[in-house]
């Protein structure tokens, strides 16, 4: 494990993120006025390239999120131009879902949001012949569409399902987003939208504010924040894959 | 050993040139299937993004596994220096090409973009276990290749047993690889054990050994050439303890499941109540692919009988791909296990057993690949010489006096 993921599970703040939290301020100063911010400490232009200063996010509050909403996925449709498939239900196209949790004894039921979790340890990229599957230095694992030869492995190896094969023609998204028949795809946290200082389209989109984007190396962010005080948990936590989404109330 | 005449088979019967058309037909089919599922995707096919591996995988895999076990009656001649196998290489040589070939188009075909094929063969990732297929596959095929031309060429015979060491050592490691593409899912509960590579070294050998079996006896009794009983008789033994073998690591492969209590939900499906993977574990794998060939190895009954040979092989073969089906489709569509405690639904099929019906594309793609094996077989043969013009029981062995029994 690197020196830096090592600092980052502990939580603590390095000399070097220190000072690099200082370099984002400056760099978010000279921002142009208007560009939504998630917080100064984080923002970069969209001109440097994604940096191991950060590691990009989630955190997801179980007790705010409400059974039947989803406004998360809708949104998510919406940005990247899925769900328009007209393949069966088991062919279709799922960047994010909604999970509806019921506890064996208890009866307690939770619901949540499921996604691709941007694993720190990503076995997609892992198994991933030609290299399709990336994970930026940044934290965000993404596939890029040229390379895939559509093979599916990662999708035999991402123990979150999180992944899914475009099964028919599909209208190419946008530039940002390019989509094709034969190849996977998955959430791509919103890379788009983060490269210019927003926040993912799903965060913006719930209303119960359950949602909480975020660079988990900043110890000043709300999220560091929230994972450093309160109990939060990795789903599958014993494949110790560090997944950069985290879920609150489970 | 009196040295054995090869030759090349003359190929001009009718009966040579109905089986070339049949294969070809099937070969058309595989090829339309394979057409029709780039133009509209795989939405036709019964895959979906649960079962995300279905029938052409079970082929491919199948074929890949088999074409290393195919190359074990080389590997006996030359590696373990057993001169009655050495009239036998020939063809096991050839063998485990042709299945190779045939699995590997149908996995590339199968993919989702399969005109990417230059991109698999340029770009690598050399921590993936699949990028190391390629590289295993190839190479296979070159490493056989080398070593046929050893055994066929005169002048390199005394190569031969370097040969016949590498290529034995590379398929060891190949059926390793094939294996380990399962091993590394460590998400998967069927997969998550070190017991995958072994298994399909294992099953390589008893897939291989029937494959070469069938071909062996149909191309002598085809050809009208003698084909001695005691070859019959030494690769029926050797069969025989292979679909033993087999069942004794299945047999440890879920009981040491079902000591681990994570995977009592993977046992208790494959087990008892996974309906259509129960009964191909069952009547497929252990039954027909198991129980029954080892009876028509070993008991006395069958003892001088080619047709319970030949029916025994084709049995394995059966019983080989119902096991594929249990490992590939059915280590799929248990659902993942990500919140214990839990019952779990969504709108993506969480917490449910996933469906999977293959299509007719699918299994046209897989049977293409069978007859793409079956014509590099059937045409190498007739333009190399792959086989002794006589394998009659005095030709094959001076010692036998006569045959363990007639034909
Ligand atoms: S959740 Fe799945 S797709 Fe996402 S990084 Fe982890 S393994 Fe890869
Ligand atoms: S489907 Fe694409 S991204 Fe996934 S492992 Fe294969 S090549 Fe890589």
């Amino acid at each position: 494990m690197s020196e830096h993921q090592e600092q980052e599970m502990e939580g603590g703040l390095s000399r070097r993120q220190f000072v690099s939290a200082g370099a984002a301020v400056a760099v978010g100063a000279v921002l142009a006025p208007g560009v939504f911010l998630h917080s100064v400490a984080q923002a970069r232009s969209p001109a440097e390239g994604a940096s191991n200063y950060q590691r990009w996010g989630l955190l997801i509050d179980t007790n705010k999120c409400r059974t039947g909403c989803d406004d998360c996925v809708s949104a998510c449709k919406k940005e990247n131009g899925w769900g328009n498939e007209q393949v069966r239900d088991e062919q279709k196209v799922q960047w994010i879902r909604k999970v509806d949790l019921k506890e064996h004894h208890t009866g307690r039921e939770v619901s949540l949001p499921m996604m691709c979790q941007h694993c720190a340890e990503p076995p997609c990229v892992d198994v991933c012949p030609t290299g399709a599957s990336f994970k930026r230095a940044d934290g965000i694992v993404l596939v890029d569409k040229h390379i895939c030869i559509g093979c599916r492995y990662c999708m035999m190896a991402c123990p979150y399902k999180a992944r899914s094969f475009v099964h028919e023609d599909v209208i190419h998204g946008d530039a940002y987003m390019p989509r094709g028949k034969g190849t996977v795809e998955s959430c791509t946290l919103c890379v788009h939208r983060v490269d210019k200082g927003q926040n993912p389209a799903c965060v913006e989109s719930c209303k119960e504010k359950a949602m909480t984007f975020g660079d988990l190396n900043d110890p000043k962010s709300e999220i560091a924040q929230r994972v450093s005080q309160y109990a939060t948990r990795q789903i599958r936590a014993d494949l110790k894959l560090n997944p950069g989404v985290r879920y609150e109330g489970i | 050993m009196k040295v054995l005449d090869y030759s090349e088979i003359e190929g001009r019967s009718g009966s040579y040139i109905g089986w070339l058309a049949l294969l070809g037909v099937f070969l058309a089919l595989g090829g339309a299937a394979a057409l029709t599922m780039e133009h509209y995707g795989h939405a036709i096919t019964g895959m979906n993004n649960q079962v995300v591996w279905g029938m052409p995988h079970v082929f491919a895999v199948f074929l890949i596994v088999a074409a290393s076990g195919a190359l074990n009656v080389a590997s006996i001649a030359s590696v373990f220096g057993k001169s009655f196998y050495k009239p036998l290489a020939p063809l096991s040589g050839l063998l485990a090409i042709a299945l190779l070939v045939g699995g590997l188009a149908v996995l590339v075909l199968d993919l989702g973009r399969p005109d990417r094929l230059i991109v698999a063969m340029t770009y690598y990732n050399f921590k993936s276990i699949f990028a190391w297929n390629i590289i295993l596959y190839t190479g296979f095929i070159a490493v056989v290749y080398v070593y046929l031309w050893m055994m066929m060429e005169r002048r390199f015979n005394a190569h031969t047993k370097k040969a016949g060491v590498a290529a034995f050592s590379w398929r060891l490691i190949l059926t390793t690889g094939t294996g380990s593409i399962f091993g590394f899912l460590v998400a998967r509960s069927a997969y998550d054990t070190a017991l995958m590579a072994p298994m399909f070294i294992i099953m390589s050998l008893a897939f291989g050994t029937a494959i070469y079996l069938v071909t062996i006896i149909a191309a002598y009794r085809w050809t009208g050439r003698e084909l001695g009983f005691s070859v019959i008789a030494r690769l029926r033994s050797l069969l025989g303890t292979f679909v033993a073998a087999v069942l004794l690591i299945v047999a440890i492969y879920h009981l040491t499941n079902l000591y681990i209590t994570q995977k009592h939900d993977v046992e208790r499906f494959i087990l008892a109540d996974g309906g259509v993977y129960t009964a191909l574990f069952w009547v497929g794998q252990v039954f027909i692919g198991g129980v029954l060939p080892l009876w028509l190895c070993w008991h006395k009954r069958w003892q001088s009988s080619v047709t319970a040979t030949v029916v025994a092989s084709l049995f394995v073969v059966l019983g080989g791909l119902a096991q594929m089906y249990v490992i590939i489709i059915g280590g799929q569509v248990l659902p993942l296990e990500m919140f214990p405690g839990f019952d779990v639904t969504s709108g993506f099929s969480d917490g449910q057993v996933a469906r999977y019906t293959p299509s007719v594309y699918e299994l046209f793609l897989g049977l293409g690949g069978v007859a793409i094996a079956g014509l590099v077989v059937s045409v190498g043969v007739k333009i190399l010489r792959f086989l002794p013009v006589s394998l009659a029981d005095s030709a094959v062995d001076p010692h036998v006096k006569s045959a363990a029994g007639k034909q």
